[in-house]
C-alpha cells in the first residue's frame, strides 16, 4: 500500500471514529450504527469485519463512558448486569449466526436496524 | 425480571450479528422493564455493552474479522468524540439533529438494501448461466 493511499485510510478512519463519538455523545446513539456502516461503504470492509471490528471499538467507547457515568453515579450495577449476563450469551449465538449467513442478509438486517433507529430518533 | 433478561439476550444476539452494542434494546429494558429513569437506563445500558463487546470482540477476532488496529484507533477518537458531542448537545437544538441524524440513517439504510438487491441479482444471473451452460 502506498503511503499517500495509507493517509488518506487513516483520515477516514478518523473522521469515522470521530464521528461515532460526537453522534453518541450529542444524540446517545450507539457507535455501531455509524461505525458499521461507514466501514463496508466508505473503507470497503466486509460484513463481517466491520462489525466485528465495530464491536472491539465499542469495547472501548463503553468502557471510558461508563466510568464516566459511573463518576456522576448514574450506572446501577445490579440491573446492568441482569440484561448484561444474558447478553453474553446473546452475542456469542449471533456471532455464530453471523459467520453461516450471506453477508448480504447482514446488510439487510443492519438496515432494518437502521429505519427502527430512525424512527426512535424521530419519535422520541 | 424475565422480560428484562430476554430482552438482553435479544440485544446480545443483534450485537454479535450486527456489530452494534445493543442499545437500542438495553435503554427500553433497563428504562421500561426495570423502572430506570432514561438517565440512568442510558447509563447503565453502557456498562452492560462492555462484556458483550469484549466477549464479542473476542470471538469475532478468532473468526478472524477483527482489525484490531483499526479498532483501537475508532474506539479511542470515539471516546474523545464522546466528550465532544456532549458539549456541542448543550448549545445545538437536539430536536433538529435527531431528525437530521435519523435521515442518514435511512440513507444508509437504502444503500444496504440496494446491495441486497444486486448481490441477489448477480447471484441469480451466475446460477442461470451455470443452468444454460
Amino acid at each position: 500500500m502506498s503511503e499517500g493511499l495509507d493517509k488518506s485510510y487513516m483520515l477516514k478512519l478518523a473522521v469515522i471514529g470521530t464521528a461515532a463519538g460526537v453522534f453518541s455523545g450529542l444524540l446517545g446513539v450507539g457507535g455501531g450504527t455509524v461505525i458499521v456502516p461507514l466501514l463496508v461503504l466508505w473503507l470497503g470492509y466486509g460484513e463481517r469485519e466491520a462489525t466485528g471490528t465495530s464491536l472491539s471499538a465499542i469495547a472501548v467507547i463503553a468502557a471510558m463512558a461508563t466510568i464516566l457515568q459511573g463518576a456522576y453515579g448514574n450506572v446501577d450495577l445490579a440491573k446492568g448486569l441482569l440484561v448484561g449476563l444474558p447478553a453474553v450469551v446473546g452475542v456469542l449465538i449471533g456471532a455464530w449466526l453471523q459467520q453461516r449467513v450471506p453477508t448480504e442478509v447482514i446488510g439487510l438486517l443492519f438496515a432494518v436496524v437502521l429505519v427502527a433507529a430512525a424512527v426512535d430518533l424521530v419519535l422520541t | 425480571m424475565i422480560a428484562a433478561a430476554v430482552l438482553g439476550g435479544c440485544a446480545g444476539v443483534l450485537s454479535g450479528l450486527l456489530g452494534v452494542g445493543g442499545g437500542i434494546l438495553f435503554v427500553p429494558a433497563l428504562a421500561l422493564v426495570l423502572g430506570l429513569t432514561e438517565v440512568k437506563a442510558e447509563a447503565t445500558s453502557l456498562l452492560a455493552i462492555i462484556p458483550v463487546a469484549v466477549v464479542g470482540a473476542i470471538r469475532q477476532y478468532r473468526y478472524g474479522n477483527v482489525q484490531l488496529r483499526d479498532g483501537a484507533i475508532l474506539g479511542l477518537l470515539s471516546a474523545l468524540g464522546v466528550a465532544g458531542g456532549v458539549a456541542l448537545a448543550n448549545v445545538l437544538s437536539a430536536r433538529v439533529l435527531r431528525i437530521l441524524f435519523a435521515v442518514f440513517l435511512v440513507l444508509v439504510a437504502i444503500q444496504f438494501l440496494r446491495r441486497f438487491v444486486e448481490t441477489r441479482r448477480e447471484h441469480r444471473a451466475d446460477d442461470e448461466a451455470k443452468a444454460d451452460g
